[in-house]
């Protein structure tokens, strides 16, 4: 079985700070990690490796330093690794980037699977995986936690929903986005890591000519919406003291929520 | 394509480096310069005075819409049973319409369903599109995708709105590739640009530590899906609408997925970090017994039961329930704390929360400084007065 794993280096979010006055994100120290969904998508990758043989190929979009991404994904079990790397594919939305990622696996041919992150947790949006899908052709299946059964047709796969689950029978080859399941996801071998480090390592690095696409596809410009305006949450504190009898403040609060769509 | 600065031109007042949404304008010797981050936006060249920020890219045109009229909210239904949020955006969906002079139209697909589209009248829509058929019974993305293109194609919207659900997560982006629109995801805000007449959308990224606003100037319609309970219901219970029946040209062959069950599994408590309303006791709640008492208002407020170190320490609560600079930092939009003085220690694990309820007998209590509304009272009285008044609170939405 033939697995593409689609990963994104991120910001560690939980780090991320804004300059308080700028309003502008601080970036300098914070360290970049595997989006942790993505992990998640490579633990299952490699698992489903381990019972039916095949090859994996990790693919990421990313400035030059993406590739310690690939090395970690090398480390923990995939066999090759592609970068899409172009000063020409920055600020694309996820229709230029899911052009950019589908055009790459078109490139690369052979697969029977494409596994990827539910979300990244820079961006949140949860909607390249389905839209390389449909880029592609290919069934989808979203909030993946398990994978029951693999044939040579079809997967059977658990798909998360708010009040449950569902278990969905899909053809293959089909793309599939996963979030945390049952099984933590590896560490890093420190062999393989090596590996990754090596000159031959098995990562090549692909720009927009490679992957035969233009620039008014893709980047800012192949991009079909725009950041207009970036802006700092509010979080002052109101530090209102509600007064009144128990019921009254009680009642005061309430009404707090509601103005607040709280409740 | 490339943007630069003419030094000689620059002032070096600043407003390019406030101005860039990506943080890649940087300020060298007292003059502007583009930095590693830069997409080429073009938001300094807007905030430049001097016109000291140049470009050789042309452009971009923005196509004639205005034969896409329209607002469409994606009616989720799910065994008959129609998403609360979807009525949410139709409320959204009758201002926005009124602001463009345009209908307000649901697309509600099926199998069985038309009973549904009464109420999507009474809370707003204008026309609801219905597709029946038995193939669409259970939500499918491929086989909703194809029906919702084929409407698209047919009707030409302006703006389309489908709910942040686990079913709108999947289909929007699905829909988005397919009818060759821009799709912004879990947006908290919608509104107008009264100039340009294009939805302006808003939503948290960088795990909620920025907003950003989004336009979708080059494609129709312009697509977002909206997190549940942000937007306000507008019930027009006089309002009279059309249906219009849509038969679908799908066959089951062409769908890739088969659903072999739906397990429905009563609600498991989640993660603390990702709980979006959290009940916090600490010292004050005195025993396990008290604990209960919290419980009970956290099950009014549909919230995840927390506390400090002293209630993990004293057994009242598990340590995975533990927030604190030891235990779990959580970012909830709604924080509840009973009884909880507030220690440092504490607060650095819950300061992020959108809102913070403070309950304490103790006025001087360090908690209500980061507090947005505070009760000075006990606990004891003012937990299940909140419980009755809440649960009192939902029984008149509910019905």
């Amino acid at each position: 079985m033939n697995i593409i794993v689609l990963i994104k280096q991120v910001p560690n979010t939980s780090e991320v700070k804004l300059d308080p006055k700028t309003g502008n994100l601080i970036r300098e120290g914070v360290e970049t990690i595997i989006n942790p969904d993505d992990l998640h998508a490579l633990e299952t990758a490699v698992t489903l490796k381990e019972t039916y043989g095949g090859t994996i190929t990790v693919l990421t979009m990313g400035p030059p330093q993406a590739m310690d991404a690939l090395s970690e994904a090398i480390g923990m079990g995939a066999d090759k690794a592609i970068l899409l790397s172009d000063r020409a594919f920055s600020g694309a939305d996820t229709w230029a980037t899911s052009y950019t990622l589908g055009k790459a696996i078109q490139h690369i041919g052979d697969y029977d699977l494409i596994l990827a992150g539910r979300q990244a947790i820079d961006g949140d949006t949860a909607q390249v995986g389905p839209q390389v899908a449909d880029f592609l052709g290919l069934p989808q299946v979203t909030y993946v936690f398990d994978i029951e059964a693999v044939t040579t047709d079809y997967v059977v796969v658990k798909r998360r929903l708010e009040d449950g689950y569902e278990r969905i029978q899909c053809s293959l080859p089909a793309l599939l986005t996963v979030i945390p399941g049952a099984k933590h996801p590896r560490y890093p071998l420190v062999s393989r890591l090596l590996l990754a480090c090596r000159e031959k390592a098995p990562i090549k690095i692909w720009n927009a000519a490679d992957i035969r696409v233009t620039t008014a596809e893709i980047g800012l410009d192949g991009s079909l919406t725009q950041v207009i305006r970036t802006f700092a949450p509010k979080f002052e504190r109101q530090g209102e003291f509600l007064e009144g009898s128990t019921s009254g403040m009680v009642q005061n609060l309430i009404a707090r929520f509601k103005e607040n769509k709280l409740i | 394509m490339a943007i630069w600065v003419e030094v000689d031109l620059c002032d070096g007042c600043r407003r390019c480096t406030r101005a860039c949404p990506y943080d890649a304008m940087e300020m060298k010797d007292g003059k502007a310069r583009i930095g590693d981050r830069c997409t080429s936006c073009g938001a300094c060249m807007d905030a430049c005075r001097n016109k000291a920020i140049l470009t050789d890219a042309k452009p971009r045109t923005i196509p004639d819409f205005s034969n896409h009229k329209g607002v469409w909210v994606f009616a989720e239904q799910r065994g008959g049973q129609l998403n609360r949020v979807s009525v949410e955006l139709l409320g959204k969906a009758q201002e926005l319409a009124k602001e463009l002079n345009h209908k307000v139209a649901a697309v509600l697909i099926g199998d069985q369903v038309s009973g549904l589209a009464k109420t999507l009248i009474q809370f707003g829509a204008d026309t609801v599109y219905l597709a029946e058929n038995t193939i669409l019974r259970d939500y499918r993305t491929e086989a909703y995708a194809c029906v919702l293109q084929e409407l698209v194609a047919a009707h030409k919207p302006n703006i389309m709105l489908i709910g942040a659900t686990h079913i709108g997560r999947d289909l929007a982006p699905r829909v988005s590739r397919r009818v060759g629109s821009g799709l912004t995801a879990d947006c908290t805000e919608l509104s107008i640009d009264s100039a340009e007449g294009i939805l302006l959308q808003t939503r948290p990224a960088f795990g909620g530590n920025v907003m950003a606003t989004i336009a979708n100037r080059f494609s129709r319609p312009q697509m977002a899906t909206v997190r549940p309970g942000v937007m306000e219901v507008i019930p027009t219970p006089d309002k009279e609408g059309t249906v219009v029946t849509h038969v679908t040209q799908l066959t089951d062959e062409q769908i890739g997925t088969k659903i072999l069950e739906i397990v429905k599994e009563p609600k498991t408590h989640v993660d603390l970090a990702e709980a979006k309303v959290i009940v916090a006791g600490g010292r004050g709640v005195n025993d396990a017994a008290g604990f209960e008492l919290l419980s009970d208002l956290a099950a009014a407020l549909g919230a995840e039961l927390a506390g400090t170190r002293v209630a993990f320490e004293e057994g009242w609560i598990p340590a995975s329930r533990q927030v604190g600079q030891t235990g779990v930092t959580v970012r909830p939009d709604l924080y509840v704390a009973c009884g909880v003085s507030g220690a440092i220690q504490h607060r650095a694990g819950m300061m992020d929360s959108k809102f913070i309820v403070a309950i304490n007998k103790d006025p001087y209590a360090p908690i209500f400084k980061v507090a947005d509304w505070g009760i000075v009272g006990d606990l004891f009285d003012v937990v299940p007065e909140l419980t009755k008044q809440l649960q009192a609170a939902c029984q008149v939405m509910c019905d």
